[in-house]
């Protein structure tokens, strides 16, 4: 690890400033994903301005919504009261995520800015657009069985590993921001960005803007809804494919869907067009297949990720049945 | 002796349970030592060429560095002996890599540098600071590439006796002829032992020509052999203490460059050098099963008679060092047949080399012998355990001896009746639980059941406290724990009077940790060397005391403070007056097996394996939700490390199906799955629990003790039972581990 500077102000101007006035600052939350990367030299910051003194860790209900603090841990979320009842597919997405010492560290600010765990990003000795613009993409000719089927570009076809952010996209949710030029609001959907020809660049934050919370909305997804996750093994692994469904149903009839896809893009993948498709139709495995046959429209795999083309509609076909059972 | 005293076969608790939960127990990292400095070490980040230079300097500005090591200044180690020849022609047969040596690269993050400073935290600074330049050739990983070259072991070449030369009983390949016939082709990728411990070593020259290792090495002799030569030192001059060790499946089995790094390094820094491996060097650094290629043809009559089977196996070895082991054994000898024959060969890449990983050659093999027996029964319409059954051998079919004891029939029996096998479906997708498909599968795994030679030291404290010592490892089975149980048989002393004490290469010799033999090995070692002490006891005793010199060693009892008879408690000799003499009844036994029994039978454990699993017609997961594993491992010894070690190998067994591959890049020939994130291993929720049934009857002819070795037979099968319940619940047959989702959906 290179030597760093590390402060931890207990103000939150403070910790935006130290960051917005040093290009080469980070906050610091959990650290399960920063310090990690720092070990292997993949970032190296040369400071770090822990956040966990900001009063930022509340969980509440107010204004027709649920507002989570940024600090709060992805284990107090995901067994908070309100979130399970309110947004149990939040709670299920959060818990389908890393490991139980993980999520005691984890906050719901670091989870959704946890970088992509791409291997070639991982090893400084390979070459990586998203660590060293310029270098190439390793993964694209390279081992690409996790990498992206929707919205990557020829400089980075990595996925976004979070799995929370898959049903933060499902639900609407909003990120608060707080930086150097004042707050703002930014649609989920909007927080990360695809790669283009810039993939160093995750999100759409700009230096030194600190998330402060994020707003769930209240809607009616309480009871049909399921978070489902692929993967290789049965718990602690990263998805190969994940979908978030929540459906509001009237008898056996759909009246609003909300559809996400994890693991198959540089950002959890809303998916409006099947959503759409949905509305009125009968909750049935036919329906579920032809909503799947519209998710995938536009997908393209590489050498080693063709089973995503197969796999990412079945496991949506199988997380709209679980969600229409539950 | 009353029933009650008798522990072979009990469940005594781990010996050395408390000191691992307490955190009590030191591993080899864990000593600290006057003077300490920490070691890093940097690998090549091309997979083959040359090294035309590295850029020191920073690293050796840089805070708290003591030295950076290259072979450039690296201080030359005597038994890296010159080859005399041009160091460009590395030889195919080598020996272990010289670190530090030459300016060859050999496979990609082979170290190249060492940085030594005064904590670690500094040297993993100052080793990234070191640059190399590197005049690079052309490398292959690429195994399709290597098997085009594949070529017979020198050893095979030499010995056609050797066990990795051709085999032929009957006719070669009769299985083309065969009406009833298959062929496929298996394969097995990569696999890295990770065990929980990382690989440390601390190297610590005592005196300019004495030498001390902490080390984690599965052999405390066999690493001073190593490590005296490459020295020249006379053996007795190096020690090494191998106490705890936290795992090595096999990793630990020989000695790796990190090692001789280490010792480079505190040679030329004059302190204690500690060095830790990190987690993704665990990948390149220390060995890992081959990625190996397996090809097999079987023909049956249509009475269920298997005709012929033919086995190939290439497995992957390094460049610069041949790596064999056992691949294709099991089909020699586990089935009738008139005609088998098997063939074993080597594919050289630009990698690190290989080494034995639990169960290993065997393991290896037997996915694809286990799978085809499982494709056969099918093509046939058969029950594949009935297939098994009339396939059975009453002798060594590979050399016609009688086995030395074999209840595999009764395992298969007791294992079918667990799993509930009269479930299973002939037609596979026959059997769903709400919408998952369920198969039931079945693989058989055997072993060796190795001994060799070994001595034991035993004495007797004042106290009344017996202690034995070892040279020999515990890697986690629970050698400590039976070797106490047998003591305490032995003396018919309770447990806690005996202390066993091991992994140290001062105490009395004793093999390897590893190919299932330690028991087999070092227990009858430790038993008759009890016996002689009491014997010596006795005898002593009799020199002032009649009673004693008329009776016979069995009729000793240790009491508390003397030495009693049985039936004359009257008898007493006082450990105190005992001790005065000589050498306090301090006794060195030497134990061999018995090579006349070598010659007559055929000694090998047998185990069988049975999973249901479930699998999700949408997505293609797999769980498993039942394994249930028999074992005929002779005599259990303990019923409790016993059915650890099962289970520990069927959970390896499920990794191995499932989920365990190292994947390399081959444009780069370096591994893209060096993490625990990316390399996956079982996790708790992966694992049913495992049943775990024992035949426990007593071998008459392994040793005295009647024990056939358990550690490998664990492993050996799981991963084509698994497979084969796969295939009866999707019809899909894989070939190729691991059973990942994407090979199913
Ligand atoms: C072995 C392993 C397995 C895992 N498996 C999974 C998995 O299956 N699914 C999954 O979803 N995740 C998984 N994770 C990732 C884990 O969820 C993340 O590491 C964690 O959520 C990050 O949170 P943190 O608070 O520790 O972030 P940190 O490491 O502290 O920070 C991460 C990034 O976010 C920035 N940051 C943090 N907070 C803020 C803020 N308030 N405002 C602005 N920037 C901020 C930091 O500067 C940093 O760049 C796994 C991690 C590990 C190590
Ligand atoms: S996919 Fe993105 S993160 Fe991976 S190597 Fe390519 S550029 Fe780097």
């Amino acid at each position: 690890m290179n030597q760093f500077q590390y402060i931890r102000p207990s103000k939150q101007q403070a910790a935006i400033e130290a960051v917005a006035r040093d290009a080469n600052a980070k906050f610091i939350a959990g650290g399960t994903n920063l310090v990690d990367l720092m070990k292997r030299g993949v970032m190296a910051p040369q400071k770090l301005v822990d956040i966990n003194r900001l009063p930022l860790a509340k969980i509440e209900h107010e204004n027709g919504g649920l507002r989570i603090g940024a600090l709060a841990l992805n284990s107090a979320v995901a067994d908070d009261r309100q979130v399970r009842e309110r947004q149990p597919l939040l709670a299920q997405a959060i818990n389908a995520g890393a490991s139980a010492q993980l999520r005691n560290m984890a906050t719901t600010g670091g989870n959704m800015l946890q970088r992509t765990r791409c291997p070639y990003f991982y090893d400084t000795a390979l070459p990586c657009n998203k660590r060293e613009p310029g270098t190439g993409c390793g993964a694209l000719e390279g081992i690409n069985r996790m990498h992206a089927i929707f919205g990557f570009s020829d400089k980075c076809i990595a996925v976004h590993p979070s799995d929370m952010s898959v049903a933060l996209v499902a639900l609407d949710a909003t990120v608060l921001v707080s930086g150097p030029k004042g707050d703002r609001r930014i649609p989920f959907a909007d927080l990360h960005r695809l790669p283009g020809d810039t993939p160093e660049k995750d999100t759409t934050l700009e230096p030194g803007e600190l998330i402060t919370a994020v707003d769930v909305p209240d809607g009616p997804f309480t009871k049909h809804v399921s978070y489902y996750k692929v993967r290789e093994r049965a718990s602690y692994a990263f998805a190969l494919v994940s979908a978030a469904v929540a459906l509001d149903l009237d008898g056996n009839t759909i009246k609003a869907a909300r559809l996400a896809f994890g693991g198959v893009a540089h950002k959890p993948w809303r998916l409006q067009t099947a959503e759409q498709f949905l509305v009125g139709k009968p909750a049935t495995e036919e329906t579920f297949r032809q909503a799947a046959a519209v998710a995938m429209q536009g997908a393209k795999a590489f050498k080693h990720n063709e089973y995503k083309l197969k796999l990412a509609p079945n496991t949506l076909i199988q997380t709209l049945k679980n969600a229409a059972a539950a | 002796m009353k029933p009650q005293d008798k522990h072979i076969g009990g469940t005594l608790n781990r010996v050395d349970g408390h000191l691992k939960v307490t955190g009590a127990a030191t591993y080899s990292a864990e000593y600290e030592l006057p003077g300490m400095s920490y070691a890093v070490l940097v690998g090549s980040t091309i997979a083959k060429g040359r090294i035309k230079s590295i850029d020191a300097r920073a690293a050796e500005r840089a805070p708290g560095v003591l030295a950076v090591i290259t072979h450039f200044n690296s201080p030359k180690v005597p038994g890296f002996t010159p080859t005399g020849k041009d160091p460009s022609q590395p030889q195919t047969v080598g020996g272990r890599l010289k670190v530090f040596h030459d300016d060859l690269v050999r496979f990609n993050d082979q170290p190249i540098a060492v940085v030594v400073a005064d904590t670690l935290e500094r040297a993993r600074f100052a080793a990234r600071l070191v640059k190399a330049e590197y005049a690079a050739e052309k490398h292959e990983t690429d195994m399709s590439a290597g098997l085009k070259q594949a070529f017979v072991p020198t050893q095979a070449k030499k010995n056609p006796k050797s066990p990795v030369a051709d085999y032929v009983r009957g006719t070669a390949d009769a299985y083309k002829t065969g009406t009833r016939r298959l062929e496929a082709e298996y394969i097995i990728p990569t696999e890295v032992h990770h065990p929980m411990e990382l690989q440390s070593i601390i190297a610590h020259w005592e005196a300019p020509d004495r030498l001390t290792l902490y080390d984690k090495t599965q052999g405390t002799l066999a690493t001073r052999r190593d490590f005296a030569k490459e020295w020249n030192l006379p053996e007795e001059n190096v020690k090494v203490i191998a106490t705890f060790v936290g795992g090595a499946f096999g990793n630990a089995l020989h000695s790796w460059p990190h090692e001789s790094a280490a010792i480079i390094a505190a040679k030329k820094v004059n302190r204690p050098v500690k060095l830790v491996l990190t987690r993704e060097q665990m990948t390149t650094m220390v060995g890992y099963r081959p990625h190996t290629w397996q090809k097999i043809g079987m023909s049956a009559s249509a009475d269920g008679k298997i005709t012929a089977i033919t086995h190939e196996a290439t497995g992957q070895t390094s460049s610069y060092e041949e790596f064999t082991e056992s691949t294709v054994q099991q089909t020699r000898m586990m089935y009738e047949s008139p005609n088998v024959n098997t063939r074993y060969r080597l594919a050289a890449l630009d990698v690190s080399t290989p080494i034995w990983m639990r169960g290993p050659g065997e393991a290896t093999g037997a996915f694809a012998l286990e799978s085809a027996m499982d494709e056969m029964a099918y093509l046939l319409n058969l029950d594949p355990l009935e297939f098994r059954l009339r396939n059975y051998t009453d002798k060594d079919p590979e050399n016609g001896k009688p086995w030395s004891s074999k209840f595999l029939k009764e395992c298969y029996q007791m294992g079918a009746e667990r799993i509930g096998w009269n479930k299973r479906q002939l037609k596979p997708g026959s059997l769903r639980d709400g919408e998952w498909l369920v198969g039931y599968g079945m693989g058989v795994g055997t072993f060796g059941a190795h001994r060799g030679s070994s001595k034991a030291n035993v004495r007797l404290l004042p106290n009344g406290t017996v202690v034995l010592q070892s040279a020999v490892t515990d890697i986690g089975p629970g050698t400590g724990t039976a070797m106490t149980q047998i003591a305490a048989d032995a003396l018919g002393l309770p447990p806690d009077k005996i202390r066993f004490e091991w992994g140290n290469s001062q105490f009395a010799q004793a093999p390897t940790q590893g190919g299932s033999a330690i028991v087999n090995t070092v227990g009858p070692a430790v038993q008759e060397a009890c016996m002689a002490m009491k014997e010596k006891l006795r005898t002593m005793a009799g020199a002032s005391n009649a009673a004693f010199a008329s009776a016979r060693k069995e009729e000793v009892v240790f009491a508390d403070t003397y030495l009693t008879l049985n039936g004359n408690p009257g008898a007493r000799a006082s450990y105190a007056d005992l001790l005065k003499q000589t050498d306090g009844g301090f006794v060195t036994v030497e134990s061999k097996p018995n090579g006349e029994n070598n010659q007559k039978y055929s000694m090998y454990s047998f185990s069988v394996h049975f999973a249901e699993v479930r699998v999700n017609p949408l997505t293609g997961e797999v769980r498993v939700s039942k394994l249930v594993s028999c074992a005929d491992a002779g005599t259990i010894v303990n019923q409790k490390t016993a059915g650890n070690q099962m289970k520990g190998g069927a959970v390896g067994g499920i990794g191995m199906a499932l989920m365990e591959a190292a994947v390399m890049d081959d444009r780069f020939g370096r591994y893209v799955t060096k993490d625990l994130a990316d390399y996956h291993v079982p996790v708790q929720a992966d694992a049913p629990a495992v049943d775990v049934l024992f035949v426990n009857q007593p071998d008459p002819h392994v040793n005295a003790l009647g024990t056939k070795g358990i550690g490998e037979i664990a492993i050996i099968g799981v991963a084509p039972a698994i497979a084969n319940a796969v295939f009866n619940a999707t019809g899909k047959r894989i070939r190729e581990l691991p059973i990942t989702p994407d090979k199913l959906v």
